[in-house]
């Protein structure tokens, strides 16, 4: 196992920047976020980013081609996928299990070259959580917050930075940094996990049973009855993966864009007949279901949420998977 | 205070005043309450809460809720009553279908306000005094409650309960505080300092349309920018430019009808200091026309919509009525 001074981490972030593009979490006005590593930006206090980093394979607004009309030819420009290395230094183990959903959407055939791109790119650095939120319930979800995966998993402990390489490019990257020491992680205690209220989740039911029970529950109704249908759930969501494709017209030219949806907006879906979510209701349903059970469903019971607890924190009304899963659960009995 | 809510809320539902009360109900925690609507005592007495955690304004709620059959009863704290009135001012909701309980409310805390003191792993909170003892997964923490308080309450413009049915404490009075001090700091600033100030925050925004879609300003039935006919619709913003045009189009868009409640700046998952936006707009109001404050009254005509030979032309002038 690599390791590396903490008082000094700058020096390694200098180091990685000198040979990839570096992102780290940092705070943009206040606000967690990962960002683009420059001397002198600092590594955010905080256990987490606002926006997850699923931003860096599937930003909010990408562009898919640029249209220019004139008379009544129209020439296309398809955009360039994205072909520089880079690195994310950071990624939190709940982040780092959404990579594994995203990839089991954007991934199969016909594969989403502009995350395929992104994904085959970026060297995923992960860092081992001490000190969770209360929110946090990745360990009910079977993620070990202290073994968080990606291409490299970083541990900080007595003021070192442990690293430990897991795929070949987590190899080739250590590799190229000469400056990093030998050494063994201390053991950490990890007693405080233990202690998070929502620990024992258990979603297993929401396989059990077939999927009509769940969508016809009579607690729809209550459960969504002050949901704003903002998207703040869905875009703080790191699993979340749904888009709108857009055209930005400008005279002569249009910019064909593609930017996140969400299913709790009055337009997600639309069809020439209208929509087929007409209230909030059947929008929130497909939100909770859509993780608890139809991706499950088609993917081998893995479940669409890996207990990050941002949604928690982030809805203007609290209601959130765990309210809603412990609900319905209580309800099917 | 928490007693005699959820009494008057259980008698309410017992003595048929109502058919249904809409208040906050408990969550995981200790802070994230929901607002919902309860239809038996049971249920109140069962769900129910009015801890210093209540911050969502629930007026809004009223124009789909007074629309249906029966009455509602409605909990409302002193800011949430201004909203209560502005709406009715712009016939929004069906009075005779509410029956409007005002609140006292000793000033709302935040778990933002508590992680922003440092404490991580909130798990628990008792009210002692003026202090809250907070349990948190690394130990307890005593907290003083001012410095919990959240960022709208610090400014509270008001504790006056406007057109209630009841009133669960005593009915309060206008307030002095100093909540344009931000705005003044930043009319301070250069252009090009205020300009990279609203850049950095409204940057963070990633249109989740949370501060819209809680305001009891924003009752649209479809937003301008939810129109695909409109030609503004934006569900992303594809440039910078209408990242900030959709901010200052919705604070113009609410101008003299934003009771500055606070609600869009709670909710803002990204933290964006929204209520500044208003708050500008509100003080240069009541610079140019006069003072007015939103939902404090049914009569005075709001200086949107009033017109006198004598009113400043904001585009063309500088100085106000006062010469200020
Ligand atoms: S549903 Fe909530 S807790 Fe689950 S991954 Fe999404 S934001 Fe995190
Ligand atoms: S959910 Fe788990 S992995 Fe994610 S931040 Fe919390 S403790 Fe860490
Ligand atoms: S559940 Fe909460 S965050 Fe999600 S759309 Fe509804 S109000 Fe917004
Ligand atoms: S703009 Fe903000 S402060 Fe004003 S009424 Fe709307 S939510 Fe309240
Ligand atoms: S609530 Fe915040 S992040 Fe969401 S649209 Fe409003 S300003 Fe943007």
């Amino acid at each position: 196992m690599k390791t590396w001074n903490l008082s000094q981490l700058d020096d390694l972030f200098a180091a990685i920047a000198g040979r990839q593009t570096l992102y780290i979490p940092a705070d943009a006005a206040g606000q967690p976020a990962f960002t683009r590593w420059e001397p002198g930006l600092a590594m955010t206090r905080a256990l987490n980013t606002g926006r997850s980093a699923k931003d860096l394979f599937f930003p909010q607004v990408e562009n898919l081609a640029a249209f220019q009309i004139s008379g009544k030819t129209i020439s296309v420009s398809p955009a360039q996928s994205p072909e520089e290395d880079y690195v994310i230094f950071g990624v939190r183990a709940c982040d780092c299990r959404s990579f594994d959903i995203l990839d089991s959407v954007f991934l199969a055939e016909p594969a989403d070259t502009f995350y395929q791109a992104r994904r085959a790119h970026a060297t995923v650095i992960t860092l081992a959580c001490t000190e969770p939120e209360e929110t946090c319930f990745c360990t009910s979800l079977g993620i070990d917050p202290q073994a968080p995966g990606g291409d490299i998993s970083c541990w900080m402990a007595e003021g070192r930075l442990y690293l430990q390489a897991n795929t070949p490019k987590g190899e080739a990257l250590l590799a190229s940094l000469p400056d990093l020491g030998e050494g063994e992680k201390p053991e950490t205690n990890p007693s405080v996990f233990d202690k998070l209220p929502l620990k024992d989740l258990d979603f297993s039911v929401f396989q059990e049973k077939p999927l009509l029970d769940w969508f016809n529950s009579p607690l729809w109704e209550s459960l969504s009855q002050s949901c704003l249908g903002c998207g703040s759930c869905t875009f703080v969501c790191p699993t979340c993966q749904c888009y709108d494709v857009r055209d930005f017209e400008g005279g002569g030219t249009v910019r064909r864009f593609r930017c996140w949806d969400s299913c709790m907006y009055s337009d997600f879906t639309m069809m020439a007949h209208g929509t087929n979510r007409p209230t909030q209701k059947e929008r929130f349903r497909q939100r909770f279901l859509h993780k608890l059970v139809y991706h499950p469903n088609n993917h081998q019971g893995q479940i669409g949420c890996v207990g990050c607890g941002r949604c928690l924190q982030k809805c203007p009304i609290s209601m959130n998977i765990v309210k809603v899963a412990k609900a319905l659960k209580e309800g099917s009995v | 205070m928490q007693r005699s809510v959820i009494e008057t809320a259980a008698s309410l539902l017992e003595t048929g005043v109502c058919t249904r009360v809409l208040g906050w109900k408990t969550g995981e925690f200790f802070y994230d309450v929901t607002p919902a609507v309860f239809t038996s005592a049971e249920e109140v007495r069962k769900d129910m809460v009015f801890t210093p955690f209540c911050g969502a304004n629930l007026s809004k709620y009223l124009i789909a809720e007074s629309r249906k059959e029966g009455k509602i009863a409605v909990f409302l704290k002193p800011c949430d009553t201004f909203s209560f009135v502005q709406l009715q001012k712009e016939h929004r909701i069906c009075r005779e279908n509410v029956y409007a309980v005002g609140v006292q409310c000793p000033g709302m805390s935040d778990p933002d306000a508590l992680k922003a003191l440092g404490l991580k792993g909130l798990t628990g909170c008792v009210q002692e005094g003026d202090t809250l003892r907070v349990d948190t997964l690394y130990g307890e923490k005593a907290v003083p409650l001012a410095d919990a308080l959240s960022l709208r309450c610090r400014g509270c413009k008001s504790k006056r309960l406007h057109d209630c049915d009841a009133i669960i404490g005593t009915q309060g009075k206008d307030l002095q505080t100093s909540r344009f001090a931000q705005v003044e700091a930043l009319e301070a600033m250069t252009a090009e300092e205020r300009f990279a100030f609203w850049r950095k925050e409204l940057s963070k925004c990633i249109r989740c349309n949370a501060c819209r879609n809680v305001c009891p300003a924003c009752s649209c039935e479809t937003c301008v920018f939810d129109n695909p006919d409109s030609g503004v619709q934006n569900k992303a913003a594809a440039s910078s430019f209408e990242e900030n045009l959709f901010h200052i189009i919705r604070a113009f868009h609410v101008a003299g009808r934003c009771t500055d409640c606070g609600e869009c700046t709670r909710v803002c998952p990204q933290h964006i200091p929204l209520h500044l936006l208003n708050r500008k707009l509100i003080k240069d109001m009541n610079t140019l026309y006069g003072v007015y404050q939103a939902g404090a009254d049914f009569e005075t005509k709001p200086p949107m919509l009033a017109f006198t030979l004598e009113d400043p032309e904001a585009s063309i002038i500088t100085q106000g009525r006062n010469g200020q």
